[in-house]
């Protein structure tokens, strides 16, 4: 079944059967290998999307049901140069990650959870990235970097 | 973990989804946020030959005045905008406390209801309002009341051939909500919202049973007088005691039991301070 969708600003055309995953399409027809499956029952968080820049678990949509939508995954928030996002360098600076398998989809919830509330306290980063699941962490250091981004976001926004 | 095969159709309007449902013969699924039916395909717990998918059928995620003065919500509302309306404000608190926000973004009112969880907000809130859920199948459309859709743990009285089109919710005069989770985001242990429709104030107990409860012998309590803060404990004493919770790896039955009352004072107690709010 033919689906066309863009990601990260570029238009792509598939092929694909329609029990395809978003999740699958994006990593085995596209190459996107950034989106993780955790664990491919939508409880995980690891395949993370923006969806027309909303949240979205891809492996709990077909890819046929993304025709005509803009998706955004963790391979678009670096800059065409390779400059690594805000969030990207404050994961790193401040150790949200270790293995680095959950990280994706913390950084789009994290990009998402940033746009609608620049500013957040500990406790609203804990609730709103609480759908994410990370085994390494103990999540002091994610919440951290997101706070850590949402500072540095904000000095260069104002 | 990848689902098995099926046929895909994307309906355009409800009459070719009952179409489809109807030529499947019960082995048909519809398809409209996937947040539990893609689960179940994944773990292939079903395996239906064919989804229906109604994403984009158009009108069907409309907010609307029904005549009688309910809100008619369409199916396809999404968590995420039932959240973030100010027209129902009970709706908006219950749709908060579902999931996560990529839960919210895809999941609807229609699938919500269709799926029956026990522990689901809003089939809650169906029952503590009195909602009228409106069922579309080959024969034409009509109204099933919340009482009557949810017949058991993730079972409904929907036929094979039926979905769910929109639901009428009336507007409460004074409302409450409460739900007790362990971590956020996750299905509520019990959750509990009561609503005064018509001039009687109802209760619904989620998490306590196989069905949204609500619990008669409580909300003749309430009938009997103004809500006062001794009425409160009463009630909330009494629901403690008319449910039958199961235990089960989340929680003893005595501890549903503190909860319901816990949280059950606490939704009353919201509901008191609305009044005075409006007053």
């Amino acid at each position: 079944m033919q689906v066309n969708f863009s990601v990260n600003g570029r238009r792509e055309h598939l092929d694909v059967e329609p029990r395809r995953t978003l999740a699958d399409a994006l990593r085995d027809d596209l190459g996107l290998t950034g989106t993780h499956l955790g664990c491919e029952h939508g409880v995980c968080g690891a395949c993370t999307i923006l969806l027309d820049g909303e949240p979205a678990r891809a492996c709990l949509m077909l890819a046929v049901q993304a025709d005509g939508c803009s998706l955004t995954t963790v391979e678009g928030l670096a800059g065409d140069d390779g400059q690594l996002h805000p969030l990207q360098k404050a994961f790193s600076r401040c150790h949200g990650l270790q293995c680095g398998f959950c990280t994706p989809g913390f950084l789009i919830s994290a990009l998402h959870l940033l746009s609608e509330n620049p500013s957040p306290s500990r406790e609203e980063i804990r609730a709103e990235l609480s759908g994410n699941i990370c085994r390494c962490t103990g999540y002091a250091g994610i919440v951290d970097a997101v706070r850590s981004a949402a500072s540095e976001l904000a000095a260069t926004a104002g | 973990m990848k689902p098995a095969t099926f046929d895909y159709v994307r309906a355009e309007s409800i009459e070719h989804a009952v179409t489809h449902l109807a030529a499947a013969e019960g082995d048909g699924k519809i398809l409209a946020g996937g947040q539990s039916l893609m689960p179940v395909l994944a773990l292939r717990l079903a395996q239906p030959s064919i989804l229906i998918d109604i994403n984009r059928i158009p009108g069907l995620a409309s907010i609307s005045q029904a005549g009688t003065g309910d809100l008619r919500i369409g199916a396809l509302t999404r968590h995420r905008f039932l959240a973030g309306q100010h027209t129902h404000p009970l709706l908006a608190e219950a749709a908060r406390w579902i999931g996560h926000a990529a839960i919210r973004t895809r999941g609807t009112l229609g699938g919500s209801l269709a799926h029956a969880d026990p522990a689901a907000e809003l089939p809650v809130v169906a029952a503590a309002t009195s909602a009228a859920v409106l069922v579309t199948g080959p024969a034409g459309q009509r109204r099933v009341a919340a009482a009557d859709l949810f017949t058991g743990t993730l079972q409904t009285s929907l036929a094979d051939d039926e979905l769910i089109e929109a639901v009428d919710f009336p507007a409460p005069t004074r409302w409450g909500f409460a739900e007790f989770a362990r971590r956020h985001g996750d299905f509520g242990l019990v959750t509990v919202a009561t609503a005064e429709v018509g001039g009687r104030l109802q209760v619904a107990i989620g998490g306590v049973a196989g069905t949204p409860l609500r619990p008669a012998a409580t909300e003749e309590i309430l009938a009997a007088g103004p809500l006062s803060t001794s009425r409160i404990a009463a009630a909330a004493a009494a629901a403690a005691e008319e449910i039958q919770p199961a235990a089960d790896i989340h929680a003893t039955a005595g501890y549903r039991r503190q909860l319901t009352r816990v949280l059950l004072a606490r939704a009353l107690s919201q509901a008191a301070r609305g009044q005075r709010d409006a007053g």
